[in-house]
């Protein structure tokens, strides 16, 4: 009787996230179809459904297993790069497949990035770990930044460090040429294939959380020693976790990179994956809803500040410092709590009137 | 060869006097200074001010930004840190993240975006001829700098009252307290001397490597921060060699290997080293009990 009582209440909670992606989805696709909606808003959708799935799987690391990553945007960048491949590589296909396999196969060497780089990196713990998913995140932007692919007719080329050795036929087209980044990709994400990728990230993970293994890997971030003794390998369930979030930041980057034409590998830095970690943050940590809320209006909040112009990135500074404050000092959440409840005894008492 | 690593040894003396901003700041207060990297560039744009447009001798300059540097520690501990004492980890590095953006932004109001050529304050002075290798003034500086700074520490840590507040703070908050340490006094000390060392460190950056912006401060800081760890999170002597390995790691692989790769080789090198110390080289082992 508990544990459906609790079943229950928890699928609401998930329920809420996938009502509040297809309210999202359906009010801009109005807005887009009316046309009551600015060019600079309008190119920046997809870009903020993939941030939003890019805050729900870092959350799945930071909120759920309890591991602070700083190299989520490596992932991602492996995805975006994987999803330029790929959709050159099948130009003949239709474009919703050629956008369905460059997320597949984005999402899986992401994955085996993050599996790799996760044997090292969950050995550490607390700061050390965190420091060196930072270190992993560099050393992705710096391979990347190495990395020169071409197309001919015979199919792909690879060369590291050195543009010369790509070996192609003068016919042929380069992809990726260093550090100038991925040069003509063809921009086949649309804002529909976005909001579906969004809506199975949150289905597997919150069914994830909600599991046997879901809850493993809180016990372990709750108690790491007494989820040992009752049998639940650490390293194991991390491993899921960790492996499980990079694919999805690899799914994000690919749908990311196949909205834009040109896109360079620094734009994937450590800045990337601290800005998906203030949504996070300020979103909840653990909380899905709040990571979605968050990544929504923070990514628009400098576009909202346009009117202050060269000031906005300085507003939007003290606007994260501030909430910052209120929400996590002791005395102002006290106050900010008491006057809540003013408000909302006064929202009450003039309902009684009426 | 040998130009090489005095070159690396130069670097990484930089390196280490701003990592040693991270260290205390972590040892005492327990938290990553996201914002110490630009705490340098402002003490970069600080001296290059009072040189260019006030006609300060290059002494002075070095002064006035330790001063100006020294005070915005100070007021950033205050404003944004000390509300944040009993949050989470977490929230205080948001906060110093917020913090990093705020003076990024701030300085590209007050500067603006285009690089500035930091001028050459040791023109009068020439490179020195030693064993066939030529040493530019800077790096001589900055590797004097740093023995004069550590040693300066060491003594200050171990030998004088507030010294021995800091690591009793560090060790155990409650304990300090009972024992009458004023610890927030104790805490904004350790944030003045880290902000203090980060302009002389900034300053020796703008002159090694003479284009000021502002995001000037963010990789050096990243660096600085990655020599924390290296050589051990809180531990002064760790933060020297740490942040001489890394300026040493970083000169050779950009000479021998390639500049394209010399990051990544870095960050690589402190990977493999955390997991064969996980605990940074001069790390304290601390072993959980049940």
């Amino acid at each position: 009787m508990f544990s459906f009582k609790k079943a229950s209440g928890l699928s609401k909670k998930a329920f809420i996230n996938y009502a509040i992606v297809i309210v999202f989805y359906l009010v801009f696709q109005i807005l887009v179809s009316t046309g009551n909606i600015t060019s600079a808003l309008k190119g920046q959708l997809i870009p903020i459904t993939c941030y939003m799935i890019m805050a729900v799987s870092l959350n799945l690391v930071v909120g759920i297993s309890g591991e602070l990553s700083l190299g989520h945007a490596g992932f991602m960048s492996v995805g975006a790069f994987t999803a330029v491949i790929i959709s050159s590589a099948m130009g003949n296909a239709s474009n919703p497949a050629r956008l369905f396999v460059s997320i597949l196969v984005g999402a899986i060497l992401a994955g085996i990035a993050g599996f790799l780089i996760g044997i090292p990196v969950l050995r550490l713990n607390g700061d050390y770990l965190a420091i060196v998913t930072l270190a992993f995140g560099e050393i992705i932007k710096n391979i990347l930044n190495c990395l020169y692919v071409g197309i001919d007719e015979k199919g792909l080329h690879f060369a590291f460090n050195n543009p010369d050795a790509l070996g192609m036929d003068p016919l042929g087209k380069v992809l990726i040429n260093g550090p100038m980044g991925a040069v003509g990709i063809s921009k086949i994400a649309t804002f529909t294939g976005a909001v579906i990728l969004l809506l199975v990230v949150l289905i597997i993970i919150q069914n994830l959380v909600n599991s046997r293994t879901g809850r493993a890997i809180m016990a372990i971030r709750d108690n790491r020693i007494a989820a040992e003794s009752m049998g639940i390998s650490p390293m194991k369930y991390k491993m899921l976790a960790f492996t499980i979030s990079a694919a999805m930041a690899g799914s994000a980057g690919a749908v990311y990179a196949l909205n834009y034409s040109t896109l360079v590998p620094k734009k994937f830095d450590f800045n990337t994956s601290i800005l998906v970690l203030v949504f996070v943050v300020l979103g909840g940590i653990g909380n899905m809803t709040g990571s979605l809320i968050a990544a929504g209006i923070l990514v628009v909040l400098p576009e909202l500040l346009r009117k202050f112009s060269d000031y906005r990135m300085l507003v939007y500074a003290i606007v994260l410092i501030l909430v910052m404050l209120v929400t996590n000092n002791e005395k102002l959440k006290g106050r900010m709590d008491i006057f809540a409840k003013k408000v909302r005894m006064k929202i009450s008492k003039g309902g009684k009137k009426k | 060869m040998l130009a090489n690593l005095i070159n690396g040894i130069s670097l990484g003396s930089i390196y280490a006097i701003i990592a040693l901003g991270y260290t205390m700041v972590y040892g005492i207060a327990k938290m990553l200074n996201f914002a110490h990297g630009d705490v340098i560039m402002v003490g970069g744009y600080v001296s290059f001010c009072a040189m260019m447009y006030l006609g300060f001798p290059a002494p002075l300059a070095v002064l006035l930004a330790m001063i100006v540097c020294t005070t915005l520690g100070i007021t950033i501990e205050r404003l944004a840190y000390k509300p944040l004492r009993s949050a989470t980890s977490l929230a205080v590095l948001i906060t110093a993240i917020g913090m990093s953006y705020f003076l990024q932004n701030a300085a590209l109001i007050i500067w603006g975006a285009n690089p500035k050529a930091f001028p050459n304050m040791f023109k009068n002075f020439e490179a020195i001829e030693f064993a066939g290798a030529r040493i530019s003034p800077v790096a001589l500086v900055a590797i004097i700098a740093n023995v004069i700074i550590m040693v300066a520490l060491t003594l200050f840590t171990s030998r004088t009252k507030v010294g021995k507040a800091m690591r009793a703070v560090s060790e155990d908050k409650g304990a300090a307290t009972l024992m009458g340490i004023n610890v927030n006094f104790t805490i904004s000390l350790t944030f003045a001397i880290g902000s203090g060392l980060a302009a002389i460190a900034g300053v020796l950056l703008c002159t090694a490597y003479p284009t000021l912006m502002p995001t000037t401060g963010s990789m050096p800081g990243i660096k600085a921060f990655t020599a924390a760890v290296f050589g051990g999170i809180g531990s002064i002597p760790g933060a020297m060699i740490g942040g001489i390995l890394l300026g040493v790691i970083e000169i050779f692989a950009r000479a021998y290997i390639s500049s394209e790769l010399a990051d990544a080789i870095v960050f690589g090198v402190l990977i493999v080293v955390l997991i064969f110390r996980p605990t940074g080289l001069l790390g304290k082992q601390i072993h959980e009990k049940v």
